[in-house]
């Protein structure tokens, strides 16, 4: 007994800081996902010139709490043909993995649950694509036709976009040379550019797959409530519904994560090494200010008075965080004997808004992207993935390759890089273009004598 | 301790699973109780410090091969193969074959004088960013001592996928 006390005491002792961070981000997660489906609804109804929601808090701020109770309390219906164990099951796992898969990324130099584990990203993508369990079990145990064909969709949607994800992956890895979360961002420091600049190819690769790979619009085929109800889901209420959706939206959040430590810089700022923008340090308090200053001004508008002090109240939230953000810039000012001291803090508490700027505004594209394009087809979804996505990202990793190799042979290194992998990238798109028009030509051909034959028989 | 704790946490879990996997008649339960045994398989790799082959083992297993596995169980007719009988008939020699590999694990442990997970070559806990980086380890035998085997074995895969999608196409 005392031995296992012990042991425990000393696994705690050794593993505080990842549990904490664990702990965090499970415990803030939900929330996170909650606003960002309130963003998307505002998004929505901007690009359709509506409000949105405006009930529940000034502008709706307190819905996704609203929400949250809603689903907490709904009832929770089980049909009596599913089978139980794995209906139960199928939600968990979807969350399960995304969850886990937060674990391998850095947001910031600092946090980090796992820190510099050697398979870094790749832990990130593995883990995180075992989520499809989640859905194609749900679907599977549901029992109805409309869930199984969602699951199909999905797994047939995963598998083919997969590929190319991992492949457009490497041609990122290529130029960092390791795995490690942590020394990917660290390389693009040094190398002084963003990967998404020098592979640009293999970014758009990777933008098109991830959006394939969380089942979002134009790709949200395993969903399509116009032919599937609501797809894998459809049988699912109450909670285990609400576990799907924060399973979905986790998984936006790893996807959008993992590009931004790979091709967007992770938490550097732009230009991280040009001197005379050091200057960009400040942004992060000064945004946080304007936006405290504008809910100020927007408070006296309010149509009630709770709604004034709640905004007065964000106002003040905001003011906080502008402090956090420039207390540790302005303190080795202050007192250059603090500044070693401070060095840490600035880094993290800087470096982790500059990773999630990055992700918001890779969301954000998402978002819009959901308002603009109409769904595909599968059919043609299947084509863009095997016919266009995977040839074009197999290529771009042999092209950039060669790429890699001519510039150690000119000596290149940093942004002198973009003079031979810009040449690659439009390389690789062409004769990716060329193998789609080379097939759509042979299928044409082949539609028209299917055509010509029917018509002579 | 505690790592004896672990294995025998995932050996057990895989070896259990690994039954259930056989045992049980419906088809999809079968699929997931083998990803559970390949995940636990995966944990003793990472209990031996072998992260690449770890992610590798859920990356392509658990997360590409068994996906299509569950792809494909759910395309055929579960009601009409549950009532057929399958692979019956080989119960004598699959017996036969369990109890050769039975002996040969027996023997093995009988001769080193161990328990299953004992000598371990991990016994004290380091923090991962202190480990020998285990997939440049991988890569460089595999990329210098290993190298004809390696582009073989590439080269095999490249000629069996090839020949799936020949296969696979339709006869114009």
């Amino acid at each position: 007994m005392q031995a296992v006390i012990q042991a425990t005491l000393d696994f705690l002792k050794a593993y505080w800081a990842p549990l904490l961070c664990g702990l965090v981000i499970v415990a803030v997660l939900p929330l996170i996902a909650g606003y960002i489906v309130l963003v998307e609804r505002k998004l929505m109804a901007d690009m359709q010139a509506r409000l949105g929601p405006m009930r529940v808090g000034p502008h709706g701020l307190l819905q996704p709490i609203a929400d949250a109770v809603k689903l907490l309390i709904k009832e929770d219906i089980i049909p009596e043909d599913a089978d139980k164990l794995v209906f139960w099951l199928a939600p968990v796992l979807s969350v399960g993995a995304a969850l886990l898969s937060l674990a391998g990324l850095a947001i910031g130099p600092a946090f980090q649950v796992a820190k510099g584990i050697n398979i870094g990203i790749l832990f990130v993508v593995g883990v995180s694509a075992m989520g499809i369990y989640g859905i194609v079990l749900g679907g599977w145990a549901s029992n109805s036709h409309y869930s199984l064909m969602g699951a199909l969709r999905s797994s047939a949607q995963l598998v083919s976009y997969e590929t190319a994800a991992g492949m457009a992956l490497v041609s990122g890895l290529l130029f960092a040379g390791t795995l490690n979360v942590t020394s990917i961002v660290e390389a693009q420091r040094d190398q002084g550019i963003w990967f998404g600049l020098l592979a640009p190819v293999a970014f758009f690769t990777y933008l098109v797959a991830s959006i394939a790979e969380t089942n979002r619009a134009p790709f949200d085929l395993p969903e399509a409530e116009s032919e599937l109800v609501a797809g894998y889901m459809t049988e699912y209420s109450g909670f285990r519904w609400a576990l799907y959706f924060l399973g979905e939206y986790t998984n936006m959040i790893v996807v959008a994560s993992v590009a931004t430590t790979l091709f967007l810089g992770g938490w550097l700022r732009p230009f991280p090494n040009t001197h005379w923008l050091n200057f960009l340090d400040f942004f992060p308090a000064l945004m946080m200010f304007l936006i405290g200053v504008y809910c100020v001004m927007r408070a006296p508008k309010q149509p009630a008075k709770v709604q004034t002090l709640f905004m007065l109240a964000v106002a003040g939230l905001c003011f906080v965080l502008a402090f956090i953000l420039v207390a540790p810039l302005l303190i080795p000012i202050a007192k250059p004997s603090l500044a070693a001291a401070v060095k840490p803090f600035a880094d993290g508490i800087l470096g982790s808004f500059w990773f999630l700027l990055k992700v918001s505004v890779y969301l954000y594209f998402f978002m819009w992207l959901r308002f603009t394009i109409p769904r595909y087809r599968f059919d043609q979804l299947m084509r863009l993935g095997w016919h266009f996505l995977i040839p074009l990202s197999i290529i771009n990793v042999l092209v950039m390759g060669i790429a890699m190799i001519v510039g150690s042979y000119l000596h290149l290194a940093g942004g002198w890089l973009l003079l031979v992998t810009i040449p690659a990238s439009v390389l690789a798109l062409i004769v990716a273009l060329y193998i789609l028009s080379l097939e759509q030509k042979s299928a044409a051909t082949e539609q028209a004598r299917a055509a010509s034959d029917s018509y002579a028989g | 301790m505690l790592d004896s704790v672990i294995f025998y946490f995932f050996a057990g879990l895989a070896v259990i699973s690994a039954i259930l996997t056989v045992t049980r008649r419906n088809a999809v339960h079968s699929a997931i109780f083998l990803i559970t045994a390949l995940l636990a398989t995966a944990g003793i790799f990472l209990q031996l410090r072998a992260e690449f082959l770890f992610i590798v083992q859920i990356i392509l297993y658990v997360g590409g091969i068994m996906v299509l596995f569950v792809f494909v169980i759910m395309l055929v007719n579960l009601d009409l193969a549950v009532r057929q009988m399958q692979f019956a008939r080989q119960k004598w020699v699959a017996l036969l074959i369990s109890l050769a590999l039975a002996a040969q694990v027996g023997v093995m442990l009988w001769s080193t004088g161990k328990l299953p997970g004992q000598g371990l070559p991990v016994s004290q806990a380091i923090s991962a960013d202190k480990l020998p980086m285990n997939s440049e380890a991988v890569a460089h035998s595999l990329f210098s001592s290993y190298l004809l085997p390696f582009e073989i074995a590439s080269v095999l895969l490249l000629v069996a996928m090839i020949g799936a999608v020949v296969m696979a196409k339709k006869r114009t």
